[in-house]
């Protein structure tokens, strides 16, 4: 976990540029996440709100910019830029479990060969998490054994075992069948009371109002607004925004 | 079958050969295959360029061609030797050649295999930190073999049927020669041609059974 009194930013993004060909997906966009903060990312689909996500962690290279973490402009490539994403943590929208590793070695890969820490207590660490996000019951199992629901959760597991200094989820929920998104959003809710910094990308508006210190809404590769949560649900200023909430909100 | 008992022991003896060749050049071509294949999903230009141009040339040149090239280019040429007795040099310029062609086909294998590991998991590989090369032997590679286990198979299947070719490295011991060398001493026999059919088909047919085997068994539940 980071430390919330230290005031910089621990991400920020400043004029980034970001196409796919001829498609500009992000457009000029300054924005920046504190230690502890969580920030949910709203928007309709193609908004650029996934590749947001992926630039932090340099899944995705940027045009123009820079993005700067705890101080220091991402690292462009080999064992300094292995480094960095060991410090932050990813849940991907359809969970990336290392299929032919069991859910215990899922959790455990990443301190064992990354941190170098002993297996043993990598493993005790490990069911720690599992206990955690409810699924320790499981753990000699294989991914393809478990509902989408575990999956997830053991996804959140996997990257909470890197004690991680913040931590991406790129629309966590958006591939489960519906009784299972509470489950997760359940344990994301518990992350972000507990100081977790998070940038989560979702369509779940209920988790943006409950857990959300801060709301950015994108469209059209651009962060249209952006405020406190309360705020922006019942008084949105733009017009965009207030289109895209009557859209999701009324049914 | 006179003949048959006559020759048996030359025989046996030069088929013993075809086995060792081929679990040594099976070895060998695995993990040359499987240094090529790392170097042709590299990051790096240089290693993909050079992976891709060494698999093509080596591919799509005939075995014979390659073993001729090991033993007239490599060993009379250049002067590569790692014997002084003539079979032990050539037996061995046979397995220099023999791996490096077979290693193209585990690569080109092995390379299929990896397509059809989502980029979700080397996503996730390296969102927790790993590097090219731990995700590639710790998360990608280890599925992808899985996959090709039976294509696998049959590449080792070709390769020690590859191994009667031996004659064009240079070496004579193996078995096929053999049976060509007896034949001309006594006429066809077709009980000797038969039985190292058979002894062929004791070693290869395994081979095919176990690899189908392994891939329905190793197989990745996604």
């Amino acid at each position: 976990m980071t430390e919330p009194d230290d005031p910089s930013p621990l991400v920020s993004l400043e004029g980034v540029n970001k196409s796919f060909g001829t498609l500009h997906v992000l457009k000029d966009i300054n924005l920046s996440v504190a230690r502890g903060e969580v920030v949910v990312v709203i928007g309709p689909s193609g908004g650029g709100k996934s590749t947001l996500c992926r630039l932090v962690n340099r899944l995705e290279t940027i045009d123009s910019g820079t993005i700067t973490f705890d101080g220091q402009e991402l690292p462009a490539e080999g064992k300094a830029l292995a480094r960095f994403r060991s410090d932050v943590g990813m849940v991907f929208q359809s969970f990336n479990l290392f299929s032919h590793k069991t859910i215990l070695e899922n959790v455990t890969l990443g301190p064992i060969k990354v941190r170098k820490i002993a297996k043993a207590e990598a493993e005790k660490r490990g069911m720690e998490l599992l206990e955690r996000v409810g699924i320790a019951s499981q753990a000699a199992k294989y991914p393809a054994q478990l509902s989408g629901g575990q999956q997830q959760r053991t996804a959140i597991a996997r990257a909470l075992a890197m004690d991680p200094k913040m931590i991406l989820f790129d629309e966590p929920t958006s591939a489960l069948d519906p009784e299972m998104v509470q489950e997760v959003l359940d344990v994301m809710t518990g992350l972000a009371r507990d100081g977790m910094t998070m940038m989560v990308v979702t369509h779940e508006m209920g988790f943006a109002r409950r857990a959300a210190d801060r709301v950015v809404f994108m469209a059209g590769g651009e962060i249209v607004e952006e405020g406190r949560p309360d705020e922006f649900f019942t008084d949105p200023r733009t017009d965009r925004a207030r289109d895209f909430l009557s859209k999701i909100l009324t049914h | 079958m006179d003949d048959l008992i006559k020759y048996a022991p030359d025989l046996l003896a030069g088929f013993l050969d075809n086995v060792k060749l081929s679990l040594i050049c099976g070895v060998f071509a695995l993990i040359l295959g499987t240094i090529l294949v790392s170097m042709r999903v590299a990051p790096t230009p240089v290693l993909r360029g050079a992976g891709t141009l060494y698999v093509n040339i080596v591919r799509n040149t005939p075995l014979t061609l390659v073993l001729a090239f090991s033993s007239l280019g490599l060993s009379d040429t250049i002067g590569l030797t790692f014997s002084e007795t003539p079979s032990t040099n050539s037996f061995w310029l046979v397995v220099l050649g023999l791996s490096a062609y077979t290693a193209t086909f585990v690569c080109e294998a092995l390379r299929a295999g990896i397509n059809t590991v989502p980029i979700g998991q080397a996503e996730a590989a390296r969102a927790i930190g790993l590097t090219f090369l731990q995700s590639l032997r710790m998360i990608i590679l280890p599925q992808a073999f899985r996959t090709v286990v039976a294509p696998l198979g049959s590449v080792m299947i070709a390769m020690i049927k590859n191994t009667t070719v031996a004659i064009a490295g240079g070496y004579l011991m193996e078995s096929a020669f053999v049976m060509r060398d007896t034949f001309d001493d006594t006429g066809v026999s077709i009980p000797i041609f038969i039985g190292l059919v058979i002894a062929f088909m004791l070693v290869t047919l395994p081979v095919g059974f176990v690899t189908s085997r392994l891939a329905s068994r190793l197989a990745v539940a996604r």
